[in-house]
């Protein structure tokens, strides 16, 4: 029995396999000073990529494999696209960060990738074997990009701290899914949610927290978010920007298709549990950043608070026994503006940085000053991450509180807790701006701080930049990605 | 055949890779704890395959996967505790406090 493949199907993944291989061998015969090649081979493998995901999406057939195993449908090609946009974006940011670290190149692009590859396989799985590779996948690489600077101690804490929770959430989330395949016999989507449905066993609400608890590490939701300031601050800047934005996104798309496509049946187990993940991630993530002073840790709570706002929708909608449906769509469209505009703080933070020569706050007072593209920059992405319009971030926050508006007591209770939290994360989104743009200028500037920043970089910024606001002032853009949850509703 | 023999082994080895995890404070012996915590999920796999007998032998092509990525885990982790004792002449995990809050 040969499975059927179809190879255009595929090409996403097949282009991403070669530039890596192709990074790897580069990087045996580039001499030192020509390693730059392989960054733009990343790059441009990356863009290459998104030809045959514009193919197969005009097409728009659901195609599927290996017995429904792996299935490429709307909703898997938008997730592929935000990965590999925002992985674009992320190789943008690394070209000068690395250059100027002079560390191994050919590797870190190697790594990166491999970890690409890992989100891609992960957006078209519909089997738990599958699944649990691509998610593994996206992890294994980045617990040693965490670690990259070798001889910075803060960099092998960030590194060991990633490792050991991650190898922990994996165990947790592996014995989740060994009692989910011993009650049903099954290990694809589609079967488990046939077998399990209506089934009431003690070890099946076991299977499903075991499996909440490791994703919870995964997306670093509170009480599981230990590691992720530690991470974030340790780890080089581009890694922090992909770790929140493409190995969150992964983990939480895992999450929310477990949870959705194989146990849809049992949504009064899982729902009570994400209601909340979804309030203690929004508190206690926004809580702990309104006392940081270091940008990166900022963001990292900053990112924490994000996804509960982002399991609102869906946590609420199966709290209340809604439809499912557009609270799925909700949460998706948060993902993506998410993606968006944290790329875009964190690609202002390695330039800020480059500038004033440090990570705090205080340090960044009067940037806007001597750097007024710079200083807008940052209150625009800071902004919508707040949820101002005429930026993306609104739009989100819009979509979020639209879907919660059920009369249910637990639903409502739930939309308080997200409206004070939108409050609470203002007052520390708006600090770093006023520190930009009010405070008088500290003496901290770096030699370099009258140069632009690098091409790439700029280009990164552009790019953020152009879509933040592009989605702010017509949402519609975003809106398709509403459909893209509505395929996966019906094809599933 | 009786399953819940292997199930409660699985078990008593997934709590002891929790515990060691927990008290244990150098980085090779966590290590060694989390395997033991991915073994106890191999054992459920068999175990379970050989109580339901899947056509695919889907639990022991679960559990062959699950070997697979554990190695090479545990391979990651090796290296990263090699970098730290080079920084640090030391494994132990308490002593990895540089940040906080």
């Amino acid at each position: 029995m040969t499975p059927e493949i179809d190879y255009l199907a595929l090409a996403p993944e097949i282009v991403i396999v070669v530039t890596l291989l192709g990074a790897l061998t580069l990087d045996l015969f580039l001499p030192r000073p020509q390693k730059y090649w392989i960054a733009t081979l990343a790059v441009a493998g990356t863009a290459l990529a998104l030809i045959p995901l514009g193919i197969l999406a005009i097409n728009g057939e659901t195609i599927s494999m290996f017995d429904g195993s792996y299935v490429v449908d709307e909703f898997a090609l938008v997730l592929k696209g935000l990965f590999l946009i925002s992985a674009y974006i992320v190789f943008l940011m690394s070209v000068n960060f690395i250059e100027s670290d002079r560390y191994y190149q050919g590797e870190y692009y190697f790594l990166l990738l491999a970890s690409l590859l890992g989100s891609l396989v992960m957006a078209s799985s519909r089997d738990l074997i599958i699944l649990f590779i691509g998610l593994e996948l996206v992890t294994g690489p980045l617990y040693l990009l965490a670690g990259w600077r070798k001889g910075d101690v803060k960099s092998n804490e960030a590194s060991m701290k990633y490792f050991i929770l991650g190898v922990l959430s994996t165990a947790i989330l592996l014995y989740g899914m060994s009692l989910l395949f011993g009650l049903t016999g099954e290990v694809t989507f589609a079967g488990i949610a046939e077998a399990t449905q209506g089934m009431s066993e003690p070890a099946l609400t076991m299977a499903i927290l075991f499996m909440i608890v490791g994703f919870g590490f995964k997306i670093s939701a509170v009480p599981f978010h230990f590691w992720a300031p530690d991470t974030y601050e340790g780890a080089p800047t581009p890694i922090t920007a992909y770790l929140s934005v493409n190995s969150k996104a992964a983990g939480f798309v895992a999450m929310l298709i477990v949870m959705y496509q194989a146990l849809p049946g049992q949504s009064d187990v899982w729902a009570p549990a994400l209601w909340l993940l979804a309030a203690l991630s929004m508190t206690i993530g926004n809580l702990s950043a309104l006392r940081q002073t270091n940008i990166v840790r900022l963001l990292a709570y900053s990112s924490i608070a994000q996804a509960g706002f982002m399991l609102v929708p869906f946590a609420a909608a199966a709290v209340a026994g809604a439809d499912l449906e557009s609270a799925f769509g909700a949460t998706l469209i948060y993902l993506v503006i998410y993606a968006v505009m944290n790329l875009g703080a964190f690609a202002v933070v390695i330039a800020g940085a480059r500038k004033t020569g440090t990570g705090e706050i205080d340090g960044w007072a009067g940037l806007g000053k001597v750097d007024p593209i710079l200083g807008v920059l940052t209150a625009t992405f800071f902004f919508s991450l707040a949820g101002i319009p005429p930026l993306a971030g609104w739009f989100a926050k819009f979509e979020m509180f639209r879907s919660v508006m059920i009369a249910d007591p637990a639903t409502i209770s739930l939309a308080v807790i997200a409206a004070i939290n939108a409050v609470i994360a203002f007052y520390y989104y708006a600090k770093v701006i006023k520190a930009v743009w009010l405070d008088d200028a500290v003496d901290t500037f770096t030699d370099e701080a009258d140069q632009p920043p690098a091409g790439a970089l700029r280009l990164a910024l552009g790019v953020s930049v152009a879509l933040t606001i592009a989605i702010g002032i017509y949402p519609s853009i975003a809106a398709f990605v509403r459909d893209a949850a509505q395929v996966l509703a019906s094809g599933g | 055949m009786v399953v819940s023999q292997f199930l409660v082994l699985a078990a008593a080895l997934f709590a002891m890779g929790v515990y060691g995890l927990l008290i244990r404070r150098n980085i090779v012996l966590i290590l060694l704890s989390v395997e033991l915590m991915l073994n106890a999920v191999n054992i459920n796999l068999v175990a379970f395959e050989s109580m339901i007998v899947t056509t695919e032998a889907l639990g022991q092509v679960f559990a062959i996967f699950v070997i697979t990525v554990a190695a090479a885990e545990v391979g990651v982790g090796l290296a990263i505790v090699l970098m730290i004792f080079r920084n640090r002449q030391s494994a132990n995990v308490d002593e990895l406090d540089l940040m906080r809050y």
